[in-house]
């Protein structure tokens, strides 16, 4: 086979590739398109030309007016907001420090004891909602942020200290050896050393464990539907009725709800980006 | 600075022992290199100093405290890493003040002291800089500025020259006996490189196996080597071995011979029960030389040459088909396929009984001896 036959069959290649690609971004985007365009819209205009783009006849920004003039939606932004943001810092907090016990510290049931932990990646929490309903109702969390971040914090961790055990395996141990030797403590060798090395792995796992609880509509739904602490997803719900949906609101309260998602999501791959180990060991 | 004393140190992974008891004094001030095969232990024996291994038995002190249970930071040592382990997410100075910072000494005693450092190792311009914006050598010089701040009663090297190419480690080498000069600490350092250890070393400690095998300085273990292990480690390129037979002893003589060739009388004090039986007679290549002037002589087919300018390397194959090295003067023009006459003074050579142990020399001239 000459180079020019592999080259050309390279090049074959990455087209494939790349139309796929291209082809499953588009069909995972459009759904967002369309919320978004429709959002712009009159009731009329959605209806009548739901693919369509707005235009000066469909133009109409009501839905906005309406989501943030009759409902709550700051109350429901800022459940929303607390609940992710104070269950990303208890899981990344726990997950690393329980990835850095199992992947450095040689004690009996280390591995047992990660294995209990993988478990909970297998079975989806939802299939204890019954149990941890009767738990929170037992610990009068009901109607709190506080059930939802507990909830959350448990479905998180497993994964997060999958993923966090495996980064830290790859640290060099010459590493961790010459911060001992340094007279360096085990949390400071751990908060100064190991977290900043493994900071894109953080990143990764913020992600993860962000987008699941900021999009749930399940746990807000049997462990505080009440009133003030209703999360975003929930709250929408008021726009979507038996009979009639309010699809100029719902299409709008969404639209303005992927917006802090979409920050905190910016804010975090950019530290997926970094590497910062080049220049540890040779 | 302080003295270091290991008394029967053992380790044991497992079912598997690594370490069978080890003896060693380390006076203060002194620069012990730890050398050997890769799997001889050696590195081990260094971890345990460090505090990084447990020890299964025996006892360890530095300055006269038994430190076996102690971590890291209570022995004062510092180490320096092969892969230089350095902080990467920290500049040159925070990489060396890192340690100190902790022991909540005034800061401007840690800059000084940091900036002493950085002064010594010619590392005052890089302070900003990350490691990954290093070369090698100068990453090797921060790992070991990072140890020289600490101001350690020992330092402890890891084979740290091995990831720097040929003319920085020879630089670095430098450096590094420099620095002991400088600073008059106890450095034990651990190489597989004999030149290395010949070069830096008080004292050399070659081991193999988990076991050491001599303990000496440079020159005694050239010289005296007690064992054919450490005859063989110890010298570049490494001591010619061959067969030959005892044929008769006489008190401070002893006559061997091998088919086809030698046959010599060495000043060596063996025991009348060796008569008849099969030993290793040793020779260094520096001190054959071409030509038959001299009592040992060997002869054989050149089948290979190499020529290094100050000298030439001759490969001798024997009649009973050992390969025997010869130093040449750089000017020779023996070629491939000549037959060779080479020869060496009878107190050059070295004689092992079938465990590998070196026989007494007598009277030992003084080129090939230690002594001063």
């Amino acid at each position: 086979m000459s180079f020019s036959n592999i080259r050309r069959e390279d090049a074959s290649r990455a087209v494939i590739v790349h139309a796929i690609l291209l082809t499953y971004t588009l069909v995972a985007l459009y759904p967002i398109f369309l919320i978004v365009i429709n959002a712009f819209k009159t009731r009329k205009g959605i209806f009548r030309d739901p693919m369509g783009l707005p235009n000066a006849e469909t133009f109409s920004i009501e839905g906005f007016t309406k989501v943030l003039a009759k409902s709550n939606f700051e109350l429901f932004f800022y459940n929303s907001f607390t609940v992710t943001i104070v269950t990303i810092v208890i899981v990344l907090l726990l997950a690393s420090m329980a990835a850095w016990a199992l992947s450095e510290y040689k004690f009996p049931g280390n591995t047992a004891l990660a294995l209990y932990l993988a478990i909970g990646i297998m079975v989806p929490i939802r299939l204890g909602s019954v149990s941890i309903l009767n738990l929170i109702v037992d610990l009068g969390l009901v109607n709190t942020l506080t059930a939802l971040v507990l909830v959350y914090v448990a479905q998180g961790l497993p994964l997060a200290i999958f993923i966090l055990t495996e980064f830290m395996h790859q640290i060099p141990k010459d590493l961790k050896e010459a911060a001992r030797c340094d007279g360096v403590g085990e949390f400071k060798i751990f908060f100064a050393i190991i977290l900043p090395l493994i900071r894109p792995a953080v990143a990764t796992v913020a992600v993860f464990t962000m987008i699941p609880i900021w999009n749930d509509l399940w746990f807000p739904l049997i462990l505080a539907p009440g009133d003030g602490k209703q999360t975003i997803t929930l709250g929408v719900q008021q726009f979507i009725g038996q009979y009639v949906t309010d699809w100029n609101a719902v299409l709008a309260s969404l639209s303005l709800a992927i917006i802090p998602i979409l920050i905190l999501y910016l804010i975090f791959s950019r530290q997926l980006i970094r590497g910062l180990t080049s220049g540890a060991v040779k | 600075m302080a003295d270091l004393k290991l008394d029967q140190i053992r380790k044991r992974y497992g079912a598997v022992d690594v370490l069978h008891g080890i003896d060693l004094d380390v006076k203060d001030g002194e620069f012990v290199v730890f050398v050997g095969p890769s799997g001889c232990g050696k590195s081990t024996l260094l971890r345990i100093i460090a505090g990084l291994e447990e020890i299964t038995g025996g006892e360890l002190m530095i300055d006269g405290d038994v430190v076996n249970t102690k971590s890291p930071r209570d022995r004062g040592i510092a180490m320096v890493f092969q892969s230089y382990a350095l902080y990467p997410h920290m500049t040159v100075y925070k990489n060396m003040a890192f340690g100190l910072k902790l022991d909540k000494q005034d800061k401007s005693a840690i800059d000084a002291r940091v900036r002493e450092a950085a002064r010594i190792l010619q590392l005052d311009q890089l302070l900003d800089r990350r490691p990954s914006e290093l070369s090698g050598g100068q990453r090797q010089r921060v790992a070991i500025g990072r140890a020289i701040v600490r101001q350690p009663k020992v330092f402890l090297f890891d084979e740290p020259l091995s990831n720097l190419d040929a003319a920085l480690r020879v630089q670095t080498r430098l450096e590094i006996a420099k620095l002991h000069q400088d600073l008059k600490s106890t450095i034990v350092y651990v190489t597989h490189d004999q030149v290395e250890a010949m070069t830096l070393a008080d004292k050399i400690v070659v081991m193999n196996g988990g076991n050491v095998e001599q303990v000496g300085s440079p020159m005694e273990l050239y010289h005296h080597p007690e064992t054919r292990f450490v005859a063989g480690f110890i010298g570049s390129p490494a001591m010619n071995f061959t067969n030959v037979r005892i044929d008769a002893v006489a008190p401070g003589k002893v006559t061997v011979s091998a088919p086809g060739g030698i046959k010599s009388v060495l000043p060596f004090e063996v025991p009348q029960s060796e008569v008849g039986k099969t030993v290793e007679l040793g020779i260094r290549p520096e001190h054959l030389a071409p030509g038959d002037e001299e009592t040992l002589s060997v002869n054989g087919e050149v089948d290979v040459v190499e020529k290094l300018g100050d000298s030439t390397y001759l490969y001798i194959k024997l009649a009973n088909g050992d390969r025997v090295t010869v130093r040449a003067p750089g000017h020779s023009r023996i070629k491939i396929g000549d037959m060779v006459t080479a020869s060496a003074p009878a107190g050059a050579a070295h004689l092992f009984d079938g465990d590998g142990k070196a026989f007494v020399k007598v009277d030992c001239p003084a080129e090939f001896s230690a002594e001063e």
